[in-house]
């Protein structure tokens, strides 16, 4: 079934529309990620452009990323005091990140920007939790017990707060700063973020496994609401048709990946979940690498008229 | 006074001798609407050429040559190099108030039709339209053959929205003629401008214009309205739509 976006100013079909929702949504439901790495090179392949899928796609992952935080509410996942302290942050990152991001533009080159530090981060972030699964998961088979976890410099820091769910005595600096970082990035970057906040939450902060993914869906939701707002202000760009149908697509995926997820082992879903990010990280580094198959790109700097 | 009046009867009278025949032309639909299941269209034109008591009686067979063009707007051509073993962008081309649609027919080659010299005057073929590019400060068209002007053409040919056919145009009578426009289902918005150039033994001897436009209604319409003029309004309705969404299904899905 063919349907006309009013925005993007082109006809899909509705059913692989869908289908691409339910898919990232199942991906995003799993890992507790808001999947904006995954959807908006989907898009831009199936013909809309690169400024209408990114802006559209910010309100497709705030959708489901309330749904699976939802979700995780009402299994007590979600710790509050830790959502605000790093929503602080974010919402200060995100900011920073939008000032950034024109001018960069300005620069030229921007596009360029972009493809590398998707390759650099994503490459980086998906083999190291690769390898950390890896190794996790040889150490359950060989039955070892894992190493004591021991405290770091980040827990010497002063202002420490006690995060009564997570069950951890932290300083806030360190949760401030990590919110400004992936607010910063997923702005500059047009992604949630939830893909490197995860792990830091986990390795860094020393987050407990049962409330980091939900607590990172309720970083995604309200900067990625903050995005969308901003692309409809500024760009108004967001096509609420491809977006509404990306969301019901979106939650209905996010619902099953959420039980999916909680059925696989810890080690497991990041050894997954890093081998992902690392094949889309590696794809877009052999982008950069082969040569195009056309050197020539057209790009449309709008209609007059 | 009665002298000027006299030399300007003359010339319309010469004028008239030089277009001795006319163009009627009608499109089969003028205004295109663009609705939720809407994936493309073809337009169709007819036409006849209108003979006068001026025409020159072995003028018998004509030759036609369509140009439609969308609306205009700025694009940028860019060309990837190599550059410390990644492909990125290095060069760029910028093409001014280009048609975003471009379609040239005709009822045969265009070689056939006139002499290149007449066919790079009027704008026949690909190769002559005018696309006016930046070129370091200066506004100009470059030479067919350049790198960033094929390519242009190239690509926007790939995806339907440059044509050139030199068989689109049939005549049923010699002076009743037909031809498609073929709209693609991702055909910009706006006015498009039609000219009917028509050709006898290789002479340009007439024109004619008309238009049609594709426009957004309804739904469509109201959504590209809204979003245009009440950004704010339209990021919260998206916003709250976003969150509904995902409240409902959580609802739904609920086991427990």
């Amino acid at each position: 079934m063919q349907l006309y976006l009013p925005i993007a100013d082109l006809p899909v079909n509705v059913f692989l529309v869908l289908a691409m929702g339910a898919a990232v949504g199942f991906v995003s439901g799993m890992f507790g990620i808001g999947g904006g790495f995954l959807m908006t090179p989907l898009l831009i392949f199936i013909g809309i452009t690169p400024a209408a899928a990114v802006a559209s796609v910010a309100s497709h992952i705030a959708a489901s990323s309330f749904s699976g935080a939802l979700t995780y509410w009402r299994r007590r996942a979600i710790d509050p005091a830790l959502a605000g302290v790093l929503l602080c942050g974010g919402v200060t990152g995100t900011a920073l990140g939008v000032w950034t991001f024109t001018q960069l533009r300005a620069l030229g080159q921007l596009d360029l920007m972009i493809a590398l530090s998707y390759v650099v981060l994503l490459t980086t972030v998906g083999s190291l939790m690769f390898s950390e699964g890896l190794r996790a998961l040889m150490r359950t088979r060989r039955g070892t017990v894992p190493p004591r976890r021991t405290h770091n410099w980040i827990h010497g820091l002063p202002l420490k707060m006690r995060f009564k769910r997570s069950k951890i005595y932290l300083s806030v600096i360190p949760i401030v700063v990590v919110g400004i970082v992936i607010g910063f990035i997923g702005a500059v970057m047009g992604i949630g973020g939830g893909f490197i906040l995860v792990p830091i939450m986990i390795y860094v902060l020393r987050v407990p496994t049962s409330t980091v993914i939900g607590t990172s869906m309720v970083l995604t939701l309200v900067t990625m609401l903050f995005a969308t707002m901003l692309h409809a202000v500024t760009n108004h760009l967001v096509d609420a048709v491809l977006a509404l149908i990306l969301m019901v697509g979106g939650v209905t995926g996010a619902q099953f990946g959420a039980r999916a997820g909680q059925k696989i082992r810890g080690e497991q879903l990041r050894l997954l979940l890093g081998l992902l990010i690392l094949s889309v990280g590696v794809r877009f580094a052999v982008e950069l690498v082969i040569r195009p198959e056309d050197l020539f790109t057209i790009r449309e700097l709008g209609v007059s008229g | 006074m009665k002298r000027a009046a006299l030399a300007a009867l003359l010339v319309l009278l010469l004028g008239s001798v030089a277009h001795a025949e006319r163009l009627i032309v009608s499109v089969s639909n003028h205004r295109v609407t663009v609705t939720p299941n809407y994936s493309g269209e073809e337009l169709v034109l007819f036409g006849s050429v209108e003979k006068d008591a001026t025409t020159p009686a072995d003028r018998t067979a004509y030759d036609l040559v369509v140009t439609v063009m969308g609306p205009r707007a700025d694009m940028v051509t860019r060309r990837k190099e190599r550059t410390f073993g990644i492909w990125i962008n290095t060069d760029y081309r910028q093409f001014l108030q280009v048609p975003s649609y471009l379609a040239l027919f005709a009822n045969r080659s265009f070689e056939i039709i006139t002499s290149p010299e007449i066919a790079r005057r009027q704008q026949i073929g690909l190769n002559n339209v005018l696309l006016t590019q930046r070129v370091s400060g200066d506004y100009a068209d470059v030479v067919p053959n350049d790198a960033f002007r094929s390519a242009f053409i190239r690509l926007r040919t790939q995806r339907g929205l440059y044509r050139e056919d030199a068989s689109a145009v049939t005549f049923l009578t010699p002076t009743l003629f037909r031809t498609g426009i073929p709209l693609p289902a991702e055909v910009p918005i706006g006015t498009y401008e039609v000219e009917i150039k028509l050709f006898a033994n290789g002479a340009f001897i007439g024109k004619t214009e008309t238009a049609f436009e594709i426009v957004k209604v309804g739904f469509e319409q109201f959504v590209a309205t809204t979003a245009r003029q009440n950004g704010l309004i339209y990021g919260l309705v998206t916003a709250a739509m976003a969150l509904m969404t995902g409240w409902m299904a959580s609802i739904v899905f609920r086991k427990d």
